[in-house]
């Protein structure tokens, strides 16, 4: 598993360093009997965009809250640059943070609200002038100075919190839910924004999010967690291609699941039965499980291929199609058309549905299969991630 | 919703027409009759002439009763301040309380408005008099610091004479703040409950303490809540009657006590009239300053 997993492809990342500037160690969070936080271990580089990600009360907002001493935590230290923060109020915290309502003082002009943490700093007049308006020509608010804040749109009101924030030159930078409150359009172009500024002002960033779609896209490295757990600790890659369970990979992307039992298990391939499969599911690598246990095979959607199935046809050659390929037999139940793909879902003989992709390659792509058509469903070897838990 | 109760403009007034003529008879009639008096002269024990004069106002205007006026404003300003300072942090508190808590307070804060006024102001009387309980409190104080004297070998004190805590200024304000703080509280405290707290958040995370967070942050986004409680505490103290009345000695009367002996005792009520609305207008003023206050920061 982890040897493959190195396979997968790498987003170059310079900036990145070796050192850990947050550390949690062995971190629990309690709230009368509720864990929201549990024996949480977590490194985070040096130059990292590093996302939180879980779905809503997985305790990814109390760790962030954690960093910046919003919470303290039950049990466990928390380490920024090598310092134990445990007890550091929040004004004395190398870190800042961009709050999901942006929380931009409402009675302050734009310029005013950046000033502000230099000035409870006590720097001096001239290099807060000429600090703010570099920080505003950095989030691109060049001449948005004297503005208040109610004349702005959410998005300018989300770049005067940047601004606000990054002018302190924080050792990390804090970002709850940064995208939640933008529209679609707003929400793709902050993305690639949020991206570009952190590699030019090569501050680790720490987000907050429970949209997987924006974890993939931004960070470098994401956690994912469930109910007060880390699950996964992994690049975007990593996580989509390899997780490490059901709940990850249920959570990133789509995913056909498929319960079944360990049949053969050697050091160059496996195989898998499942009872809603009509075939085993042949994988062309080992699994290490024990012969006879429970697993998941875990399919993405984009990774089937379907083939049309004349009626009453025998089981497709796949002469050209690579060794191992898996071949499974069902019919159309039901199409969706996205413009850039399709979605099928395919009943099987088990009379479980399972859903593919296709992207539309030409315009007549999407006239090719039709409702109650008869398929073959078939995936490479190496597709599908094997589940121990 | 609103279509079907803009058509249904019978219904409408139906519900609309008791308060209204209730209003009209038993408000606006009687003041109209009040305003229509300012204007008139006393001619016989019960028989007033209106005759259109400003006798009445160019009295009211006099030194005497201006200062009156003066010090009115200023016991009630006072009482307006010490509410203030008082009652920021108490709304401070409440609305950081868990919400259990906060249910608690809230009731605390309210609990006096159920007694009636002339108990609560009796039972004041009966802190503050020189055989009060803040006097045996200091004289217990007193008899103790006495006796150690006497133990290390010094002279002991003399008797304790008791404070004079009533009958005066100071006894007033200390009515005032006592019956207006709910009103203070109340406002403020609906003001910062309301407040984002993320913004206080955001202050303590760029590098502010509590206390400049406190003045540069909450204080200015509380201004409204600030000012409504400010001018709910000044209305109603600059026209109290039965505090200056019961707790204020000779020199403590405010412009109510005085309006209160034109109408009985002196049986001037064309005078008594004029120094109403003479107080009415002075309301009215501190409401469109308020008003003024609040449109000040205009583009929020």
């Amino acid at each position: 598993m982890t040897d493959l997993a190195a396979a997968a492809a790498v987003k170059p990342t310079p900036h990145v360093k070796e050192n850990a500037i947050i550390r949690f160690e062995n971190i629990t969070k309690r709230y009368g009997k509720v864990v929201a936080v549990d024996n949480v271990n977590l490194e985070i580089r040096e130059g990292e965009f590093f996302a939180l990600l879980g779905p809503s009360g997985c305790g990814k907002t109390t760790l962030l809250r954690m960093l910046a001493g919003f919470e303290t935590p039950t049990e466990g230290r928390v380490f920024i640059d090598g310092q134990d923060v445990a007890s550091l109020p929040p004004n004395k915290r190398p870190v800042n943070m961009v709050f999901q309502s942006y929380a931009v003082f409402p009675h302050m002009k734009v310029a005013d609200n950046v000033a502000y943490g230099l000035k409870m700093d006590g720097v001096e007049g001239g290099e807060v002038k000429r600090r703010v308006e570099e920080a505003l020509e950095l989030v691109k608010l060049g001449g948005y100075g004297d503005r208040m804040p109610d004349q702005l749109s959410g998005g300018q009101r989300q770049r005067v919190a940047l601004a606000r924030a990054l002018v302190k030159r924080p050792r990390v930078l804090l970002l709850d839910e940064p995208l939640s409150a933008l529209d679609a359009k707003l929400r793709d172009q902050m993305r690639s924004e949020l991206t570009s500024l952190q590699e030019k002002v090569g501050i680790t960033f720490i987000m907050v999010t429970h949209d997987q779609d924006e974890a993939l896209a931004i960070a470098t490295r994401c956690a994912v967690m469930n109910r007060g757990l880390l699950a996964q600790v992994a690049t975007p890659a990593d996580l989509y291609e390899f997780p490490n369970s059901r709940f990850v990979a249920d959570f990133v992307g789509s995913v056909n699941m498929f319960e079944g039992v360990l049949d053969k298990d050697e050091q160059d391939h496996a195989i898998v039965r499942a009872q809603e499969l009509s075939a085993p599911v042949y994988l062309d690598h080992g699994v290490t499980g024990a012969r006879g246990s429970t697993v998941w095979v875990a399919l993405r959607p984009e990774k089937i291929e379907m083939h049309k199935r004349p009626e009453g046809s025998s089981p497709m050659k796949m002469e050209d199609a690579p060794a191992g390929t898996n071949v499974v037999s069902g019919v159309i139940r039901d199409i969706v058309y996205l413009g850039s793909e399709t979605i099928f879902e395919i009943e099987l003989e088990s009379s479980r549905r399972v859903r593919t992709f296709r992207s539309n390659l030409t315009r007549y792509d999407q006239e090719d299969f039709t409702w109650d058509e008869p398929v073959w469903l078939a995936w490479h070897a190496c597709s599908p991630a094997v589940l121990l838990s | 919703m609103e279509q079907t109760w803009r058509q249904a403009r019978g219904a409408f007034a139906a519900i609309a027409a008791p308060p209204l003529v209730w209003l009209l008879l038993f408000f606006l009639v009687p003041l109209g009759v009040i305003w229509a008096y300012s204007f008139g002269e006393n001619v016989g024990p019960i028989t007033i002439d209106l005759t259109g004069t400003f006798a009445n106002y160019m009295r009211a205007l006099e030194p005497l009763y201006l200062s009156i006026f003066g010090k009115s404003v200023i016991v009630a300003g006072v009482t307006t301040l010490l509410c203030l300072l008082v009652g920021f942090p108490v709304a401070l508190a409440i609305a950081f309380a868990s919400p259990r808590m906060k249910a608690w307070l809230l009731l605390l804060i309210m609990l006096p408005f159920w007694t009636n006024l002339l108990i609560r102001t009796f039972a004041l009387i009966a802190v503050l008099r020189e055989q009060g309980y803040v006097n045996f409190g200091i004289e217990w104080f007193w008899n103790l610091a006495s006796s150690a004297r006497e133990l290390v070998g010094m002279a002991p004190l003399g008797d304790y004479e008791p404070l004079t805590l009533l009958y005066n200024n100071a006894a007033v304000i200390v009515g005032l703040v006592y019956v207006h703080l709910p009103f203070m509280v109340l406002p403020l405290y609906s003001a910062l409950d309301r407040m984002d707290r993320s913004l206080m958040e955001a202050s303590l995370d760029l590098g502010a303490g509590h206390l400049r967070t406190i003045l540069l942050v909450v204080v200015p986004l509380a201004a409204p809540g600030i000012a409504s409680g400010v001018l709910i505490t000044f209305i109603p103290a600059l026209g109290s009657y039965l505090t200056p009345d019961l707790l204020g000695g000779t020199d403590s009367q405010m412009i109510a006590n005085v309006i209160e002996r034109q109408f009985k005792k002196a049986n001037d009520w064309p005078f008594g009239a004029a120094l109403s609305f003479l107080l009415m207008y002075l309301t009215f003023f501190a409401i469109a300053a308020q008003a003024l206050i609040q449109r000040k920061p205009g583009r929020r």
